[in-house]
Formats: structure tokens, C-alpha cells, sequence
């Protein structure tokens, strides 16, 4: 058979995602950050609101999103983009408006923003990508490092006597009555990048329904800051990271579950 | 219909916030600027223009609202007062790097920390030489009345969307609070969103609509951009200079010595100048109406013509520092002022002119014959 009758359109099964751009991601191989963007500009391309949607960018691994989401985007400062997400859904109700935010800008320096733009019920989608670990600046301890875990701020393992415990911000904010959707995924395996996605669909129907704010945690890897290589690291990932996040659906329907 | 009314120097702004269209405020109370908020609350005015008003959980969250606002074309504002302000620094930096238009109000308090509750003008260089990180500068405004309060609003906005920079009012703990009369201006219809669109929409993230994606942004991680971008701010602050430079003169024509002074000092500092005038000293009064860009040509031509200059703030010496730059030595530059929220008096003024400034002139001046002589 002639490879030339296989390349056709109704034979593709993967193709490029429509809304990221051609400029090559800045994150490193393995890293669960590429996988998280697709999903997203996939579900806005899909839900056909590109016209309608304002991205929030972190200062963080993925304070670079808007170059490579092809959508319109306002980079926030460090832990703001709860703040600057509400800025622009109350003074434009009707767009889909979503924050994307790793964990030590979400959950240290962003807390009070993050927590605050929850209560309120803002009616946006914040997608919070948690690794563990601060990847831009090299691999520092993150509000949400595992007890033990070696970063260049804990040498020794995080201690909780000296550091605390690490923070399960998303069921803190699942609480809150003004948050109507709270679910916890990853994108390390074919299976969880399909259900990731579903979330994330979920999440951005709510904002189409009025319904409040949603929230995405995805688990992911930081090969590099964890120094593993990929594989290791999603190994890793899943003996450890999700014993203590664990995956599944957390707030449903504004019920917990 | 314009309408005259007597009110407080913070409810006046707010009012006139209304009226100028505004889209949004975003707030946090804080003592002396809270009437702020709180009329806009009252006021209701989702019900009058459509205007957002939200009390944010802190004065960093508001600012950042603003900047989220901002960042889409609206028209957006915050106000604080000094430590209100010191939080509000970051988001400012980033709003100047980002280029984005929207009006920040200070009603300044004493510093440093808390400080006071009372009036001061301390906050004059942290508003006028950045105040937050980087290379930038605020267009900065100065009322002097509960008219210019209600005023500068609107002008506000006008230079922030002219030059896409964020601008300060800077006013004080005495404006903000006293009662005087005010005129205020007719109702302004809000900007429709097709309309801001059609205006904004070359820059703004208003979601992207048959153009390429507009990205608003403060970072630029090679340097040759990051200098092009400095670059350009640095543009729009010499053509600040040079075509919206405000500034008031009174009995400046024959005067023998000048005050210079802003804001609430200004007003003080006028009686003072009517005392004097009574004694028979020839004083005359420079009100910088904009802080920055800052009257130094204005300055340096009346050092020519006067024989000794007194800067009058309610801080311990700041804006002093500018008019001797401005003035290159030619007279004698002094500073008086009050501070810890004390305000000084008409007479205190002019004492101090005398002291400071008349009779230490002479004085120096018959030191330097004397030495010339010798």
C-alpha cells in the first residue's frame, strides 16, 4: 500500500493543536506543562470561544504561556492572577476568563488572591499545575514539596517540624461555597490526559453556565527540579505524589464528594 | 447638568468617578481615604452607569484587579492611602512595564509604617521617582482643592489613556477629608464594550477577534527588547514633559522671593503669602499642579528674578531636593515643613521665610562681601 493513500484527513488521528502556536515550548522534555496547555487551547478551540477567552499567565515555569497559547493573554505578577482574573470577568461578564498557575504561585505567594477569588465565586476557570517543586528558579522547595523531599532550599529533605506540611490548598479551597467545581488529574498517561481534558471541559462549561468558579489541580512531574529522568520522575509521581494528592473529583455540581 | 454641592475632598473623587465613566474601582479601606469606597458603595453605581465596585481582600489584590481590568482596555481605578500604597507598589511596576492606562488615588497619611492618620506629604518621592521597582516614572497629579479632586479625575484618565501609563493623584489626608464647595461635572456615558473594542482593541486582551492575539505583558527576557521597551517609556515621559506639564503662579510678577509648594501646603502657603505681602515683602507663590512632569524650566527662569527660594511640604525635606536641581545653585534654596501629621500654619510659613530664607540671605550675602572685601 502506497503510504501516500494512509496520509489522508480522515485517517489523522493526532494533529497539532489548532491554538498553540509554532514557537517551540521552553519546558523541559518530560514535563507535564506542554501536555496541560494543549489540553486547554484544545478545549477552547473545541467549545469554539477563542473570540470570548482571556488567559492569566503566572510568573512561574509557565509565565511564557502566551507564547505559545495563541490567545488573547495578560501575563500577572508572582501569585496575582486570582486578583487580575477577577479584574477582567467583572468588567467583561461574559467571557470565559481562566488563571494557569503552578504551585508556589498559587499556593505560597498567591494564597490570599487564590483563596479570596474562590470565596467570591468568580466565574473562572483556574487551572493550577502542581509539581512540588519551584522548576523556573531552580528547583526550590514549594508549598506543596512532599515531607522528605530534597530541593535546593531543603538539602536535607523537607522537614514539617521546621517547614510545615505540605499544603493540599485544593481541598482548603473545596470548602468554599462559592467554588462550584473542584477535581484533581495528570497528564502523564494516555488515560489521564483523556480525563484531564474532560475536566477541563467541565470546568469551562461551568463558566459558560454561570455556575462560579472551577478549579483544575494537575499533578505533574518536574523531572529536572526532581532530577529524574521523565520516566523515573512519573514513577515517582505516582508512588508518591499521589498517595498524598490524591486524584479524582473533589467538588461536583457545587457538592463535595 | 453641572451641579454645585459641598463635600468631603474624598467623596467629590468618587463622585466624579461616576460621572467620568469609569468602569471599575477596586478598593481596600484604609484611613483617611475609606469615604472613598464607602460612597461608592452607597452610591450604587452598577445601578447608575454600570460602573464595578468591589472591596478587595487586599490593596496588593486590588491593584492586581486593576491591572486585570486594565489590561482589557477598561476604564479602571484604586485608591489607598500611604501604607496602602507601599502594598500597591508592585502592581504599579508591572502596570508601567505593561504600559497599561489606570488612575491610582494616594490620600496621603504620615510615614514611615503606620505612621499617622493625619495629613503629611511624606509619600512626595516614593510618587515621584518610581516609587516600585524599575525604570519608570508616574504622571503625577496634585489637587489643592475638593474641586480639583472631582477635577482630576477625569484629567487623569485623559493621560492615562493618551500615553497607555498609569497615573497618581496625589492628594493628602486635608484634601481627602475637609468639606468645600464643588461644581461637579455632567455625567459621562460609560464606554460600550464594542465601542472600547473598536478604540482598544489594537492592544487590548478583549479576546481575539479577527486579529492576531494581543498579549499584555511587563516581560521581555532579552535584553536588547527589555532596552526597547525602556526605551519607549522613557519617550512617553520627555513628551509628558514637554506637552502636559501643569502648574499654577500667583503674585509671581514682582516678587522678590518665591514659595514653592503643592497640595494642601500650596493653599497654606498662599495666605502666607498674602501675610507677607501685608508686611510689604514681595513673595510669590509656584503651585506644581503635576509633580511629574515637574516645572524646572518655570523654577530656574524665577531663581533669575528672586533672591531666595522656599520649598513648603509637610515632610522632612523632599520635593526641596528637585527645586535645587531645577534651581543649579543661582539662589538660595531652602525647606520648610511639618511633619508627623502636625500642619503648619500661614504665619509659621512665613516666619520660616524670614528666618530661613530673608534674613539669612542677608546675612549670607554680607558674609560674601565681607570675604570678597578680604
Amino acid at each position: 500500500m502506497d503510504i501516500l493513500d494512509i496520509i489522508k484527513p480522515e485517517n489523522q488521528v493526532f494533529c497539532k493543536t489548532k491554538l498553540m502556536t509554532d514557537t517551540a515550548l521552553s519546558y523541559c522534555p518530560g514535563c507535564g506543562h506542554g501536555t496541560a496547555h494543549n489540553l486547554t487551547m484544545e478545549v477552547i478551540d473545541e467549545m469554539g470561544i477563542v473570540e470570548d477567552t482571556i488567559g492569566v499567565a503566572p510568573v512561574g515555569c509557565s509565565v511564557l504561556a502566551y507564547d505559545f497559547m495563541n490567545i488573547d493573554m495578560t501575563q500577572a505578577a508572582h501569585g496575582r492572577a486570582p486578583a487580575v482574573a477577577t479584574g477582567i470577568i467583572r468588567t467583561w461578564p461574559e467571557k470565559y476568563v481562566f488563571t494557569y498557575q503552578g504551585d508556589g504561585d498559587l499556593a505560597a505567594i498567591g494564597t490570599a488572591e487564590t483563596i479570596h477569588a474562590c470565596n467570591r465565586g468568580e466565574n473562572i476557570v483556574i487551572i493550577f499545575i502542581n509539581n512540588g517543586i519551584y522548576g523556573m528558579t531552580g528547583g526550590q522547595m514549594a508549598p506543596t514539596t512532599l515531607e522528605g523531599m530534597h530541593t535546593s532550599t531543603s538539602p536535607y529533605g523537607r522537614e514539617i517540624k521546621n517547614m510545615g506540611s505540605p499544603l493540599k490548598i485544593t481541598e482548603l479551597i473545596a470548602n468554599l461555597p462559592g467554588v462550584y467545581y473542584v477535581t484533581r488529574q495528570s497528564v502523564h498517561t494516555h488515560k489521564h490526559v483523556r480525563k484531564a481534558k474532560k475536566a477541563i471541559r467541565t470546568a469551562f462549561e461551568n463558566t459558560r453556565l454561570k455556575k462560579g468558579l472551577s478549579f483544575v489541580e494537575i499533578v505533574s512531574n518536574c523531572n529536572s527540579g526532581w532530577k529524574m529522568t521523565p520516566n523515573e520522575a512519573n514513577i515517582w509521581m505516582e508512588e508518591n505524589m499521589f498517595s498524598y494528592f490524591p486524584l479524582g473529583d473533589i467538588k461536583v455540581d457545587g457538592k463535595l464528594k | 447638568m453641572s451641579e454645585l454641592k459641598l463635600m468631603k475632598g474624598n467623596e467629590a473623587l468618587a463622585e466624579a468617578a461616576i460621572r467620568a465613566g469609569v468602569d471599575a474601582y477596586f478598593g481596600y479601606p484604609i484611613t483617611p481615604q475609606s469615604e472613598v469606597i464607602e460612597y461608592l458603595m452607597t452610591e450604587r453605581p452598577e445601578l447608575r452607569t454600570g460602573m464595578v465596585v468591589l472591596q478587595a481582600e487586599s490593596e496588593v489584590a486590588a491593584i492586581n484587579m486593576v491591572y486585570g481590568a486594565a489590561s482589557t482596555g477598561k476604564k479602571v481605578m484604586t485608591s489607598s492611602s500611604s501604607p496602602g500604597i507601599s502594598l500597591k507598589q508592585e502592581g504599579i511596576s508591572y502596570m508601567a512595564g505593561a504600559e497599561l492606562p489606570a488612575v491610582i488615588v494616594n490620600v496621603v497619611r504620615g510615614g514611615p509604617g503606620l505612621g499617622t492618620i493625619q495629613p503629611s506629604q511624606a509619600d512626595y518621592f516614593q510618587s515621584v521617582k518610581g516609587g516600585g521597582h524599575g525604570d519608570y516614572k508616574l504622571y503625577v497629579l496634585a489637587p489643592a482643592s475638593v474641586q480639583e479632586m472631582s477635577d482630576f479625575v477625569t484629567d487623569a484618565f485623559d493621560i492615562a489613556f493618551k500615553y497607555r501609563a498609569p497615573v497618581l493623584i496625589l492628594s493628602d489626608g486635608l484634601i481627602g477629608q475637609m468639606m468645600e464647595k464643588v461644581v461637579l461635572k455632567d455625567q459621562v456615558e460609560r464606554i460600550s464594550d464594542k465601542d472600547l473594542i473598536k478604540m482598544n482593541g489594537y492592544w487590548a486582551t478583549t479576546g481575539k477577534k479577527d486579529r492576531e492575539r494581543n498579549i499584555i505583558t511587563s516581560l521581555d527576557l532579552q535584553s536588547e527588547k527589555m532596552e526597547a521597551r525602556v526605551h519607549r517609556l522613557q519617550k512617553k515621559y520627555v513628551k509628558m514633559e514637554l506637552e502636559d506639564l501643569r502648574y499654577e503662579t500667583i503674585d509671581c510678577e514682582d516678587a522678590d522671593y518665591l514659595i514653592v509648594a503643592y497640595g494642601s501646603s500650596a493653599r497654606i502657603s498662599q495666605k502666607a503669602v498674602e501675610l507677607a505681602r501685608k508686611k510689604g515683602i514681595k513673595v510669590g507663590l509656584l503651585r506644581p499642579i503635576t509633580l511629574f512632569p515637574f516645572p524646572k524650566k518655570q523654577l530656574f527662569d524665577l531663581a533669575n528674578q528672586v533672591k531666595g527660594i522656599l520649598s513648603v511640604e509637610l515632610n522632612a525635606g523632599q520635593m526641596v531636593e528637585d527645586v535645587k536641581l531645577a534651581v543649579e545653585h543661582k539662589v538660595p534654596v531652602e525647606h520648610f515643613g511639618r511633619t508627623g501629621g502636625i500642619i503648619h500654619t500661614p504665619e509659621e510659613v512665613l516666619e520660616a521665610l524670614e528666618q530661613k530664607i530673608i534674613n539669612h540671605g542677608h546675612f549670607r550675602h554680607h558674609k560674601t562681601r565681607e570675604s570678597s572685601i578680604l
